[in-house]
């Protein structure tokens, strides 16, 4: 599937990945070992898929502000999503964690089940004029 | 979010690379909470300063930013860290190691080493209105309810950022508007320890999905040892910054015999304990005062671990209390508290006895010790022999 939408910039740049959708929201503090990039939370329906290198959609992060260090740590191990997109709400933790690490970060509120068909697709966020769009 | 024509030189990088990071940081915080722009700050207060809580992702942050040569632009003070470097213990050389290196990043930036999660207690606190920027979680709650400062409740990372730009993004309780109450708990049951305000102020932030809450008359001159354990435990359970007494006509909720049972269920996890932990917040002169007119001569029962701010030790010492305390058994221990502290482990305790909710909810999850909430003058009655 191809198409563009507009989405709201929180944190600036451009990015191309492979689109990895969930419907659960992240705790990027427990649930994502930092070495690998792959979630081990066994209740997560992302369980043992790796966020690396790809444009991650997720409602918002749950637990500990702290979760924004492990953010800046994904990215030091070089397995960091390429980008973010956050569907119901952007938390100080992801919005924070994303700043400090580089990663661009932008909503989208309003077209889950659009974002949920570009699951696997490519899509480039270009954070900085508000468009994301799917190859 | 407007960012001046200074501010937007700074976020490029003009005036260096701490201060583009920080206004990075408080852009991407401005823009999530809609933000309209930045604001001063004259006090920033930074969380994540013991090892148990930043581990080496936050540390190697730190590193980054000292060795860029970063600064505080405001008076900044910091939570406690994971240990009392001033006494003997059983914490590991490599904590201890990976801990002052945290320490170290923060004291060459220029914080005052204050090492206590109840800044509000021993700095002299500025005129009410005044608008700073608390992450501690009880001392951003406090300060908005009991001292009529302004601080939106912060992370460890967006504090840092207030304290290198002395700015904070002017959203959320910052906001006149938003420092309403708009949810109105009904309290069913009596509620008079601090232990019972704690389990109240748990219960809301589980439950109340709003930045201001009201516990109408129970929270009207509610005094400083029960508005801190209500505090910690509103911020640990939830994103709430702020609680009135102010009864208007907003979304109601009802904490009754029903739900203090079910919250005493997932916190009090046994009921006996080999050790005794004080001190989540850090207890401050009232809580000392306290527990010096209930020793009598007495000793404690069981090994009684009491972390308090080095500065209210130094004071308690010279009115007789410490001393009094440590003849009765009492260990107390200085710049760390109870929270995720690596002096409570499961090898050594099987349970341990709190009156604190905030450390009943740490200590179970991340010390996976067992615990058993009794509140102060029942540990008091219960332990002194």
């Amino acid at each position: 599937m191809t198409g563009t939408i507009s989405c709201r910039k929180i944190v600036g740049g451009v990015c191309t990945g492979r689109v990895l959708f969930t419907r659960s929201p992240i705790n990027f503090l427990s649930a994502i070992d930092q070495n690998t990039g792959i979630i081990t939370d066994s209740s997560h329906d992302l369980h043992g898929i790796s966020i690396s290198d790809t444009i991650l959609i997720f409602p918002y992060s749950v637990g500990s502000t702290v979760g924004a260090y492990s953010i800046f740590s994904l990215r030091r191990n070089l397995v960091a999503p390429s980008g973010m997109i956050c569907t119901v709400k952007v938390d100080i933790t992801t919005a924070s964690g994303c700043a400090i690490a580089g990663i661009p970060l932008v909503s989208i509120t309003n077209q889950s089940d659009f974002l949920e068909n570009s699951q696997n697709s490519y899509g480039t966020i270009n954070a900085d004029i508000g468009v994301f769009r799917i190859e | 979010m407007y960012l001046s024509r200074q501010e937007e030189r700074a976020l490029n990088g003009e005036f260096g690379s701490p201060l583009s990071t920080a206004y990075k940081i408080l852009l991407a915080i401005g823009q999530a909470t809609e933000a309209e722009k930045l604001v001063p700050v004259t006090w920033s207060h930074i969380s994540g300063v013991n090892y148990n809580t930043i581990g080496d992702a936050g540390s190697e942050f730190l590193s980054d930013l000292n060795e860029s040569n970063a600064k505080v632009s405001v008076f900044t003070t910091v939570n406690p860290m994971g240990y009392d470097k001033s006494k003997k213990s059983k914490i590991p050389s490599e904590f201890k190691r990976r801990q002052l290196k945290i320490v170290d990043s923060y004291i060459s930036m220029g914080i005052t080493p204050s090492f206590s999660c109840i800044p509000y207690e021993i700095f002299k606190l500025p005129r009410r209105n005044t608008s700073v920027s608390f992450a501690e979680s009880n001392a951003a709650i406090m300060a908005n309810s009991m001292y009529g400062l302004v601080s939106n409740k912060e992370s460890a990372l967006s504090a840092l950022a207030s304290a290198i730009t002395g700015k904070a993004p002017y959203s959320d309780l910052r906001v006149r508007e938003f420092r309403y109450p708009k949810v109105l708990v009904k309290v069913e049951v009596p509620v008079k320890t601090e232990l019972d305000f704690g389990m109240l102020g748990y219960y809301t932030g589980k439950s109340a999905n709003a930045s201001c809450v009201s516990f109408g008359s129970h929270a009207k001159g509610i005094d400083i040892m029960r508005a801190k354990s209500l505090s910690a435990a509103l911020g640990t359970s939830g994103s709430c910054g702020m609680f009135s007494s102010e009864e208007l006509n907003c979304e109601k909720i009802t904490f009754g015999k029903k739900e203090a049972d079910s919250i005493k269920d997932e916190l009090n996890t046994t009921e006996k304990g080999d050790v005794i932990a004080l001190g989540s917040p850090q207890l401050g002169l009232n809580e000392l005062n306290f527990m010096s007119q209930h020793l009598e001569g007495k000793k404690f029962s069981k090994p009684c671990m009491i972390f308090c701010p080095r500065a209210v030790y130094h004071q308690a010492s010279k009115s007789g209390i410490i001393p009094q305390i440590k003849r009765a058994g009492g260990d107390i221990i200085c710049d760390a508290c109870t929270c995720l502290t690596p002096l409570i482990t499961k090898d050594e305790y099987d349970g341990v006895i709190t009156n604190s909710v905030k450390a009943s909810y740490y200590l179970n999850k991340f010390n996976n010790v067992s615990v058993c909430l009794k509140d102060l003058k029942t540990i008091m009655n219960d332990y002194l022999k």
